[in-house]
This record gives C-alpha cells, structure tokens and sequence, in this order.
C-alpha cells in the first residue's frame, strides 16, 4: 500500500493518536466497541410521557446521561449536545495520553502549544432542545425566567467552542453544518487545516442530542422514520428488504489528529493515519440524494486521490447505510462502482447497532472503521436477514468479518440532507522514514 | 418569618446549583463576583431563582447593586418585610 497521501504544504502526514465516544452503546468507547463487535443493538422504546401522542415509539438513546458524568452547576449550562461533546473530547484528550489541567491551573497539557491546537466539531442541527426548552419557559412564565444561558446553549458552534474552551485551543474552533455528513466534514477541515501548517494537533468529531418529540415528529412527517416501534433492537436494518427508515440517535464521538512529527515528537501512541478526504455536494435536491449516486461515487474517487490510494487498496468500508430503502439501494452501487468488481473490501452499517447519530455519525463511524482495521475485525450490520436483491458489495451481515494482516485502508461515508456527501479514508500504518 | 441565617442558607443552595460555589462558601461578606467568581449570566439566573424561591420581586435597577451576599440576602430580608406589612 502507498503511503503519499497528499500532505499540503507543509508535507505533513496526519495521524490519528485519540479516540473517545459516549454512544446508544455506552458512555465511553471501549464499551461502544464491544457493542459494535458483539452486534448489540443500542436502540430500544422511548419510555417518556410524551412518545405516545407519536408515531415513532423509539430511538437509540446513549447508555449514560452525560450530565450524570459532570458537576450539575456545569451541566445546567450546556446543552446536551456539548455534554456529549466533552465527554467524548475528554475521553480523546485523555487517550492520547494528554493531560487535562497545566501547571498552572488552566485546561489543557502543557505540551500543547495553545496557539498550534484546532478544534473542528459539529453538530447537525444544534442546541434543539435548549431551544425548545426556552420557548416553553417564555410561554408560560415570561421573559424574566428565560435563561440568559439559551442562546450560548443553543446555538451549534457551542459544542466545538466548549471544547476548545475545556482544552485552551486557540488556533480556530470551526464548527461546519452539513446535516449528516455534519462530523466527517469537520475531520475532513481539520485535516487540510494541519495539512497546510495551521495548527500541529486538533480535536475533531461531532455530536447530536435531538432525542425530543418536535424532530421526531419532524423526521416521521419526511417518512424518514422506522416504525418499528414494537422491534426496536430490529427496526435499523441496513440493506435488508424490510427496512423502513432510520432511528434517530444521539451521543458524541471525538479524535485527536496531529501531524506525525508532532505526534512522535511527544512519543503519542498512534492509531493510524487520517489519510484523505473528498467532499461533493448534489446539488440536485434539498433531502433527497441524487438517484444516480454521482456526487457519493466522485467524494470516494476524491477520497482515495487525496489518500494516493487506489480502490484496490481499501479492505473495508464504514458505510453511511442509514437503513432507509432509496438510501441504501444508491450508496450501494456507488460503492460497488468506485471499488470495482475485483474488490475484496468488506462493508459494514453499524447504523444497525447504534442508530443515526446525525452530526455525530460521521466521527463516530471513522472512529469504527479505524478500529475495524486496528483489530482486524469489522463489526456487523445486524438485521440484515434478507439483502436486496442485486446486491454487489460483500457486506459483514449479521456476523463479524476478520480482515487480513498487513497494512489496510478503509473508507467512510457521510451523506447529509441538502447534497453534502463526505468521504474519509483512514489506514492503519503511518510512515515511518 | 425567615432568619437572616435561613434565607442565607436556603440562598447559598441557589448559588450552589447555578454557579457550582461549595454552600459553605457563600457568606454574608463574601462578593459574588470578585470572591465567588459568579459570572454575570449566572447571576441574572441567581436573582430570578431567588426570586421564585423567596416569592420576591428584585427588579433589574435594584439587583444590580446586590454585589455581596449579604447585600442579596438584606435585600429579600427587605422585601418579605414589606410583603408582610
């Protein structure tokens, strides 16, 4: 396999040296893992007051309240989807073997320059729920019990400036929407942001905390939803015939990227490599993807160019695979397309374990596909009972597949409502010389 | 009608929930902001819990001038007197 991926200026190669998620599956990611591989479905009933007056009883709610897992004067200020985005980032942080408090008191490490330390964070759709929660209290008790917290918790850049606040980034906190595709394109930022020098680390990921009756009725009005709402741990079932929608998600997932030299420099522990990225929009429609899967096909092709890799030497697939019926029939044959007839890669959904996360799936399934090749195993897609017929890809359907030795590359596919298709490659070898 | 020492410590609880300040700190001379480090949206979050809590008005030309704990707390001392009249 090559290893001249495209560097940028400054002829950095980007590394990937921390990995934390709090998920449907659990609140760190060691037990999100293990529910990946052993194909446990994090989705199950909604159990509150107000799901019966919908059509959609159930959702893959994350295994542990994040602000269970903090001080409640910090949590009464954030939204949950920052709850989650700490979480994750602490986790990150502490994984790549960084400390969380300096010297002198402030966060951070104190072998991480502030100024050369990014964070690209998103969230597809923001503090909904903070949002929501205001407009009630202004409804019913008026202006002077709104809480001057709403708007800084509302709004969707806070999860990634809270982040840069907890760890003293000073060198650009971006948070970019693109729906769906919302966390792959902050990794994909991030990386041509250290590519070109900008910074020498950077905290990347996403998070969604919309698990509230107003999306959910949203989303089930677009007929976007399974109703399932009596198999819940069978309702997300990529590929299968009888899929009939997605199930919202939340949760949070984050990475520490660094450039190789700085990753070395401080003997870090690395992952792998994050190698390239392609980003296309449709530009054919607000929600529904192009039928002919054209933009998904050239993100790949862009994808694989930027990481100087060739289809040939993908070994596997993380695919967006939402269990939508049109969805999944397109990605499909986009994959197939650019991976060609002869390819060994093994493709995955592990949306059928962990529901859509929305803005936090795209960093949490390039977390999953960079562990996939780091064990060499890649995790079910469970539920898939009865592919579509004329399926060409080689899917690890209701069991998990062992991946060869040797160094491996895997792909990672983000589609987001309004056209954003975001592909991401990730290996696990890095060049050494 | 509540001491001086209950509305302090049923106060404290309020500053405690909103700006995480340990109960024990909050004392009568200590400044919200230069002692306690209570920003200044948490204290707008402060007076109007104090507010619904004690069934007081504090209005924002007066809450202003509430820099230390014991001014807040002679404040709604005030207020639940001439409520009471």
């Amino acid at each position: 396999m090559s290893t001249r991926a495209n560097t940028g200026p400054a002829g950095a190669q980007i590394v990937i040296t921390g990995l934390g998620a709090s998920t449907p599956l659990g609140g760190d990611l060691p037990s999100t893992w293990e529910g990946l591989r052993s194909g446990r479905s994090g989705i199950s009933r909604i159990e509150q007051d107000w799901d019966d007056e919908l059509s959609v009883h159930i959702a893959a709610q994350a295994k542990v309240d994040p602000a269970s897992t903090m001080e409640r004067s910090e949590a009464r200020h954030l939204d949950r989807s920052s709850q989650f985005a700490l979480v994750a980032a602490t986790e990150a942080w502490a994984d790549a073997g960084l400390a969380p408090e300096r010297s002198d008191g402030t966060a951070g490490d104190d072998r991480i320059d502030p100024d050369r330390l990014l964070v690209s964070l998103a969230s597809g759709i923001g503090g909904l729920q903070s949002l929501v929660g205001s407009w009630d209290v202004l409804q019913s008790k008026g202006q002077r019990r709104v809480s001057p917290f709403t708007i800084p918790m509302l709004m969707t850049n806070a999860p990634a400036a809270n982040v840069g606040l907890r760890f003293g980034a000073k060198a650009g906190v971006h948070a970019p929407v693109s729906a769906c595709a919302s966390s792959s394109e902050a990794i994909a930022i991030a990386l041509d942001q250290l590519r070109w020098g900008r910074a020498d680390i950077a905290i990347v990921g996403g998070t969604e905390a919309v698990i509230h009756p107003l999306p959910i009725a949203a989303f089930a009005q677009m007929q976007a939803l399974s109703r399932r709402n009596d198999e819940p741990e069978r309702a997300s079932r990529p590929w299968d015939q009888d899929r009939d929608g997605f199930v919202l998600g939340e949760g949070g997932a984050c990475l520490i990227l660094e450039t190789l030299e700085h990753a070395q420099a401080r003997g870090a522990r690395i992952y792998g490599t994050l190698a390239g990225a392609g980003i296309t929009a449709d530009s054919h429609d607000l929600v529904q993807p192009d039928p002919s899967g054209a933009g998904q096909r050239k993100a790949m092709v862009k994808a694989l160019a930027d990481a100087d890799l060739s289809a040939a030497d993908i070994a596997h697939v993380n695919a967006h695979a939402t269990s939508t019926p049109q969805g999944d029939a397109t990605e499909a044959q986009s994959i197939a397309a650019v991976l060609g007839e002869g390819s060994s890669a093994v493709a995955t959904g592990t949306k059928s374990m962990t529901g859509h996360l929305l803005g936090a799936a795209g960093a949490l399934e390039t977390i999953a596909a960079l562990l996939a090749l780091h064990e060499r195993v890649v995790p079910p897609t469970i539920n898939l009972e009865r592919p579509d017929e004329g399926l060409t890809i080689d899917i690890a359907a209701l069991a998990t597949r062992d991946l060869p030795t040797g160094d491996l590359a895997a792909l990672n596919n983000s589609f987001g409502f309004g056209g954003h298709n975001v592909a991401i490659v990730v290996t696990n070898a890095h060049r050494t010389g | 009608m509540a001491t001086t020492e209950e509305i302090r410590a049923d106060l404290a609880v309020i500053v405690n929930e909103v700006a995480g300040v340990a109960a024990d700190d909050a004392q009568l001379d200590k400044s919200f902001v230069d002692d306690l480090n209570v920003d200044s949206l948490s204290m707008v979050e402060i007076i109007y819990a104090a507010e619904d809590k004690f069934g007081v008005s504090i209005p924002d030309e007066d809450s202003k001038n509430l820099r230390t704990v014991g001014d807040a707390v002679s404040y709604i001392e005030k207020a639940l007197v001439s409520a009471n009249a």
